[in-house]
């Protein structure tokens, strides 16, 4: 029972782990699909999640919060999307700058609002979004493998939790079966025809990065005001990243992203789980290894174990009418 | 009838310095296909493109039906019912038919009954003009003429009336090309009105009821096809004669500089391209391989460059094998003394980012030549684009141009330039004047004949059936991957043609 209950509690944090690289993994997919790069996840996630919690502790609400966060993600969203879609600048460029001016903005703006070294102030039970506990969850806590998964493993996750795993069939449904859907593929492969067909290349690439936007925001707030109770410096900690690489792993589609994040979220909490603890043959293993595992791994897949991953045929490449 | 579909008055349209569209007026009967012709960047494609509202004219009004419109988006010539089929195909080439067809005439926002629309509809207009398509067939995997219909069909779909299609024969084999034209006649039938934009005369005569000459720019003639002839044509779009006849003496072949003996070769889908072929090229002759495009041909002159694994087989170059199967690589093989023109000048051979010089050594970089040291001899190898520049009359003369901003048919001349002044003694040309404006034609064909007078082996590979019979020493016919015919230069287009549709296997086979 002991190795069962270890088992539910690395499979547990492998949910919570993999939520903010699930948001942000998806977030990248509209973008990406519709043929812009998006290095700038991690920046986005970040001012999310600054401005989910500053707003959260000032108004002591954790929906206001979110509502921010979501807010001043889109926005950055934008500026990517003026620079490299208005602008036809360098997609990379753009995206490195949101990262820049995402991790000395938030320190700057923290120190200044709340004095607390770049920290925002912890927040309360009702400015952070709390575990929801699924009906009956308590009822069948007893009932053995089953009831504990469900009470386990499924309950007690934050909303933001279940949208990021909500978000994973409705992504696919837009993308696959609305008119929305079919001309943001179709924007990523050859913009060239959605402007023949006459739709705006523009227009169409603002609404994916909005999409983006509206995603890293949740991103972000889930770091600050679930996993963290507050806004710490540089808390996404590369988490933009490992998104983008789980993207290309997964393809570039939805339900592939979801078993990416699962796998690099199960790595981080092995990782967390086998810190210090003797492993049979091996003995101890060093916790950096450990913490490094995911990152090891993620140059290994990506190396080669993934097949051929095609990216959006126009990706990267600013659309210009003329030839 | 009797009144125009289209009116063009007075448009202008300037690109930077560049006067792409100068005063032109034109109208264009209803229900008639109307030829436009002249050579690259003569600005038909320009004029066509303001019709269809990806650029906006700078001056000049747009009549369609007799009402003046204004076209400022490709949604307002859709509106209008104006249809276009692009030269290089607007296609998202991992959707399948049906998706490309109903992108951005879904209708609602779920796409569900757009496309059981789609499809319905799709079946009446196969039906009605003899379209076939497979509806869920995914673009990429099908043959271009195939997804030429798709484009059609698209412009069918919205509603179109009056359907431009610019060079649609282009990337076409000449049944492909029929196919198309008893379309377009059925289509006339139907009462819509067909702008042909092309710089193949003999497809003007065949089909058009007017034809308008567009030169530097500016319309300089419109007549009816019956009343004008392919020389005054011709004429009339380079502004001095032309000669469209090859002038060619008897070939005097030599030793066999090429042999290949059983090769078979598959794709990447592991489907047998070239099966079992065997020919030899001599010194001083062009053999002509002809084919329907995708019955191997390209997959075969891949292998003997080099740039493609063959299965089996064996090639001798000079009576020593090349390792087809194995390690060949077209480094070595050029060293050897063969070159290879390939069919696709954009994505094989040229960097079109590079500036022309660049181009113009791509592949002989690492000979002394063009090497100080390690490093580029950068005088040496502007020096040699320059000389090269000179002899095969590339425009504009700027070696330090990207290669890109070269029309297709001097991008051509800078490979064959490329190729050519090596002095190889195998040369491989695939596709030489896809896509070349008449002038360039003329000139690529002298050349390829000075090179056979030269005593070099020549093996050419052509959609064009003209183009290989009016260069041909011997033509060897290809179908579904094997060699089904060899004929001399005098076997008629009609002859060919059966092989070339495998008629004779058929019968055979009964």
């Amino acid at each position: 029972m002991d190795i069962f209950n270890a088992v539910i509690q690395t499979l547990d944090s492998t949910l919570r782990l993999s939520v903010p690289l699930l948001l942000a993994c998806l977030a990248g997919l509209y973008s990406e699909r519709s043929g812009i790069f998006d290095i700038g996840l991690e920046g986005k996630m970040l001012v999310g999640a600054f401005a989910g919690a500053a707003a959260a502790s000032v108004f002591h609400s954790a929906f206001i919060g979110l509502g921010m966060a979501i807010l001043i993600s889109i926005a950055f969203a934008m500026i990517h999307g003026f620079a490299s879609i208005t602008h036809r600048g360098n997609q990379i460029v753009s995206g490195v700058a949101i990262n820049f001016i995402a991790a000395g903005s938030t320190v700057i703006l923290g120190q200044a609002w709340f004095h607390q070294g770049g920290r925002t102030p912890a927040l309360s039970e009702g400015e952070r979004f709390s575990s929801i506990t699924l009906p009956g969850a308590n009822a069948v806590k007893d009932v053995p493998v089953i009831g504990q998964l469900y009470s386990e493993l499924l309950s007690g996750h934050s909303l933001i939790a279940y949208i990021a795993f909500a978000m994973v069939p409705i992504t696919w449904w837009v993308l696959y079966r609305t008119r929305f859907g079919l001309r943001l593929r179709a924007v990523g492969e050859n913009p060239a025809a959605v402007d023949t067909a006459g739709i705006s290349v523009t227009w169409l690439r603002y609404r994916a990065l909005l999409c983006t936007g509206v995603l890293t925001g949740l991103a972000g707030a889930y770091l600050s005001m679930t996993q963290n109770g507050g806004f710490v410096k540089d808390m996404t900690a590369g988490k933009g990243y490992i998104a983008l690489a789980a993207l290309i792993f997964a393809k570039w589609k939805p339900v592939n992203a979801m078993f990416a994040c699962l796998l690099f979220g199960f790595l981080d909490a092995l990782a967390i789980r086998l810190q210090g603890t003797p492993l049979p043959i091996i003995g101890k293993v060093p916790v950096q290894f450990m913490q490094a595992l995911p990152y090891i791994l993620t140059v290994v897949l990506l190396a080669g174990f993934i097949g051929k991953a095609i990216p959006p045929r126009a990706g990267g490449v600013p659309y210009v009418k003329e030839r | 009838m009797g009144q125009a579909a289209i009116e063009l008055i007075g448009i202008n349209k300037s690109f930077g310095a560049v006067h792409a569209n100068r005063d032109i007026n034109l109208e264009i009967p209803r229900g008639t296909i109307h030829g436009i012709v002249g050579e690259n960047g003569a600005g038909k494609s320009t004029l066509m493109s303001i019709l269809y509202g990806f650029y906006q004219a700078d001056s000049g009004e747009i009549r369609v039906n007799g009402q003046p419109t204004t076209i400022r988006t490709s949604n307002d010539a859709i509106a209008a019912g104006i249809g276009m089929v692009h030269q290089h195909f607007m296609l998202v080439e991992n959707f399948s038919v049906l998706e490309n067809i109903i992108l951005g005439a879904e209708g609602e926002a779920l796409l569900k009954k757009s496309i059981a629309k789609a499809r319905s509809e799709l079946d009446r207009l196969e039906r009605e003009y003899g379209l076939e398509v497979d509806p869920d067939a995914i673009i990429e995997e099908l043959p271009v003429g195939i997804q030429q219909r798709v484009e059609i069909l698209k412009a069918l779909y919205r509603g179109a009336e009056i359907l431009i299609l610019d060079e649609p024969t282009g990337v076409l084999t000449p049944a492909e090309a029929d196919h198309l034209f008893r379309i377009l006649k059925q289509l006339k039938e139907q009462g819509k009105t067909i702008v042909l934009i092309t710089h193949k005369l003999r497809e003007i005569m065949a089909i058009t009821d007017n034809v308008s000459v567009m030169r530097q720019g500016t319309m300089v003639a419109t007549r009816q096809t019956k009343q004008t002839t392919v020389e005054e044509l011709a004429e009339l779009m380079v502004g001095r004669r032309v000669l469209l006849r090859v002038e060619k003496g008897a070939a005097n072949p030599g030793g066999v500089k090429l042999a290949v003996n059983n090769l078979v070769v598959r794709d990447q889908r592991g489907v047998t391209m070239v099966d079992d072929v065997s020919f030899e090229v001599r010194a001083g002759e062009i053999v002509g391989i002809a084919g329907v495009a995708g019955n191997g041909q390209s997959e075969l002159i891949e292998a003997i460059s080099g740039i493609r694994r063959a299965v089996s087989g064996t090639v001798l170059l000079d009576g020593k094998p090349i390792d087809v199967t194995g390690t060949a690589d077209p480094g070595e093989l050029r060293d050897r003394g063969l070159a290879h023109v390939p069919e696709d000048r954009h994505h094989v051979g040229l960097v079109l980012a590079f500036e022309e010089n660049e181009n113009s050594i791509l592949g002989y970089h690492d000979d002394v030549r063009y090497l100080k040291g390690f490093l580029l001899d950068v005088d040496a190898i502007r020096n040699d684009a320059k000389s090269k520049i000179d002899g095969y009359d590339i425009r504009p003369p700027d070696c330090r141009l990207r290669t890109a901003n070269f029309s297709g048919g001097n991008q051509q001349k800078i490979v064959l330039a490329r190729e050519m002044e090596q002095d190889p003694g195998v040369l491989i040309v695939g596709q030489p004047t896809r896509g070349v404006d008449v002038g360039a034609i003329e000139f690529i064909h002298k050349r390829l004949i000075a090179m056979r007078d030269q005593g070099k082996a020549v093996l050419l590979i052509s959609v064009e059936l003209d183009e290989i019979r009016s260069l041909s020493d011997r033509i060897v016919v290809m179908f579904a991957g094997r060699i089904v015919g060899e004929r001399g230069p005098e076997a008629s287009e009609g002859e060919l043609g059966l092989l070339m549709a495998g008629v004779e296997q058929l019968e055979a086979a009964e």
